[in-house]
């Protein structure tokens, strides 16, 4: 089983749009969304769930204020400036504290220092996640609450049930629709994946972005190639692209050009592969005729 | 001094475009304005503002660092430490610097001293001006997991007077969290697409969740707009611009220069979007 990762450094580079395409032109492939901040595979695959999990990062501490005897020590010992006081509504000669649990990292040193054991440190129920059926495979995806932490552990969570679930029913692909950026869920999406695909545009942005992705998967010894959407909107910036991606060893297999079939095809819930016959289709077949070359 | 955020659900919407142009025109119109790329992991600001970099400091969390001399292997430590960033088998102390949230509770639970914190550095802050912007901006080193403390620090740079515009990283997660915690004003940018309107109620349930004043600008939009104008209604939130889908506009984007600079017919957008800000901004500090 290969498993092949898409990112895209910023997103919004149609990185989504291509996984849905590729998806139709694989071989028998499982999917997993670990785009879990913005997840959006599903939209296009209308997955059939089958079976849905609570997730559950890391603890969060919370104050009984019937056993806090205001004595401000949490507020002192915590970094993450997540304690708050408040002059008591029922008693205006003391301080009530409370935690706020945005701010909270659930470090717990609070709750190991308060001397009243006034602090109560639960995991709270931060996702879910999903094993669904779609019209191309199976595909394991998540939703993380709002304002959450932990997207990471939620990345590696899906990821390996996506493994699982390939290795165990023997498909020959796992395609991974990953986060942007090059921080913590990125990490978790890429490191041990057999090759990461960058989705970048020919805009300087795409360009420094490329070059800061393509230093996380060096450093992480995970081969990487790229493909250029919308080839054509600046020529110039995409030979630069080509010339830069030589230099580094990371080839340039497909180019794709600037189509709003992409749109059209979102709007239907189709992968482009499916909603059009056009010039547009033999870019992305070609790109994952590359993308089969270089595994 | 006023912290306006400029954010979106999914990447790749515009957002960068809109913070820069809007820095800017509100730098024309002669405001004191802050530019501050909260967005570490991919900081592009700098394409577009091109700002003569003066400062460059380094951030970094402290670790612990254990004095073998002193440790007597009680396991206090590792106890403590939410993120196995810390570790006592036997007679040995191990510690992950990679994973730790340098909470201090190490430190602090150690019964014998053996504990000190070193400084680990996650990236730097630059700090430098744009004709009179200034700019400030994190670049997070390659491989680094942490970004909200190096946020956090790009964040403190900020004067305590002007307008602050922060370029926010995209998601809704805690890297985002820590760039539009506290802010006075959020504008979300997105795309008429059904990805980006999706994206953009979760940043909608975000900024709700925080409690922050925020309202749309729809990006790359079409002349009747018809799908992104019924979702925000549908969601209660006001449009307060729309910047055409306009391939000049992507053209110059593609080259790194701002709108307002590459077509000149924007800056009205710009002035309107900014006004319209300056209003929700005075609307939003009475309540
Ligand atoms: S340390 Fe415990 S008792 Fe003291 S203020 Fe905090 S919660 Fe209350
Ligand atoms: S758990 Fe840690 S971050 Fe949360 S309030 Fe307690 S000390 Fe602060
Ligand atoms: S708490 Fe201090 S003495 Fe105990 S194992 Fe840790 S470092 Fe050693
Ligand atoms: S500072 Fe906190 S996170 Fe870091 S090792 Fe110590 S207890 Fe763990």
């Amino acid at each position: 089983m290969k498993e092949i990762v898409v990112i895209s450094g910023k997103g919004g580079t149609g990185k989504t749009s291509l996984v849905a395409a590729f998806a139709c032109l694989a071989d028998r492939p499982v999917l997993a969304d670990c785009d879990v901040d913005a997840a959006d595979l599903y939209l296009v695959l209308e997955p059939h769930i089958l079976r849905q999990e609570d997730f559950s990062g890391g603890k969060q501490a919370k104050i009984i204020s019937e056993r806090c005897d205001g004595c401000g020590i949490c507020m002192e010992v915590c970094r993450f400036d997540a304690v708050k006081k408040d002059i008591h509504p029922d008693n205006p000669g003391q301080m009530k504290y409370i935690i706020d649990p945005i701010a909270c990292e659930g470090c717990g040193v609070c709750v190991y220092f308060c001397p009243q054991k006034a602090i109560d440190f639960d995991p709270p129920i931060n996702g879910k996640w999903f094993i669904s059926d779609t019209r191309v495979g199976p595909m394991v995806h998540a939703r993380l609450g709002i304002a959450e932490e932990n997207s990471g552990k939620l990345v590696t969570l899906v990821r390996s049930e996506a493994r699982r679930i390939a290795e165990e029913n023997g498909h020959p692909y796992l395609l991974v629709d990953g986060p942007p950026g090059i921080g913590c869920p990125v990490i978790a999406s890429i490191t041990g994946a057999d090759l990461v695909v960058v989705v970048t545009e020919p805009t300087v942005s795409g360009e420094h972005d490329l070059d800061r992705v393509h230093k996380l998967s060096s450093h992480f010894g995970v081969p990487t190639v790229v493909c250029i959407n919308k080839h054509d909107i600046n020529p110039e910036v995409t030979e630069r692209i080509f010339e830069e991606s030589r230099k580094n060893d990371m080839p340039v297999v497909g180019k794709i050009r600037y189509d709003n079939s992409f749109t059209k095809a979102q709007i239907m819930k189709s992968s482009v592969i499916e909603y059009t016959h056009g010039p547009v289709v033999e870019d992305v077949k070609e790109t994952w005729a590359g993308i089969l070359g270089a595994l | 001094m006023s912290i306006v955020v400029v954010a979106s659900g999914k990447g790749g919407t515009g957002k960068t475009t809109i913070a820069t142009n809007l820095a800017q025109i509100a730098g024309l119109l002669g405001e004191h304005v802050v530019y501050l790329d909260c967005d570490v992991e991919e900081p592009n600001g700098h394409l577009f503002l091109r700002p003569d970099m003066t400062k460059n400091i380094p951030v970094g969390i402290p670790v612990p660092k254990v004095d073998d001399e002193k440790c007597t292997y009680c396991g206090l430590c590792a106890d403590i430490c939410q993120y196995s960033a810390i570790v006592c088998i036997k007679d040995k102390v191990l510690t992950f610097p990679d994973l730790c949230h340098a909470c201090g509770g190490c430190t602090r639970v150690c019964p014998t001293d053996a504990i000190t914190e070193v400084e680990r550095t996650l990236g730097v802050v630059e700090e430098g001006l744009s004709d009179n912007i200034k700019f400030i901006h994190g670049i997070l080193n390659i491989g680094e997991a942490m970004s909200p403390p190096l946020i956090r620090a790009v964040r403190a740079e900020g004067d305590k007077e002007g307008l602050q515009i922060i370029d926010a990283p995209p998601g809704t997660s805690c890297p985002v969290i820590t760039a539009i915690n506290r802010a006075d004003f959020v504008l979300l940018v997105t795309e008429p697409t059904p990805f980006g309107l999706n994206d953009l109620g979760l940043a909608i349930d975000t900024v709700r969740q925080l409690g922050l004043p925020h309202a749309v600008v729809v990006n790359r939009s079409d002349p009747d707009n018809k799908i992104a104008r019924d979702f925000c209604r549908e969601r209660g939130v006001d449009i307060i611009a729309e910047i055409p889908d306009d391939r000049r506009i992507a053209e110059a984007y593609s080259q790194g220069e701002l709108i307002i600079g590459a077509l000149p017919e924007y800056k009205e957008t710009f002035i309107e979007l900014f006004e319209n800000i300056e209003e929700l901004l005075s609307t939003a500090k009475v309540e």
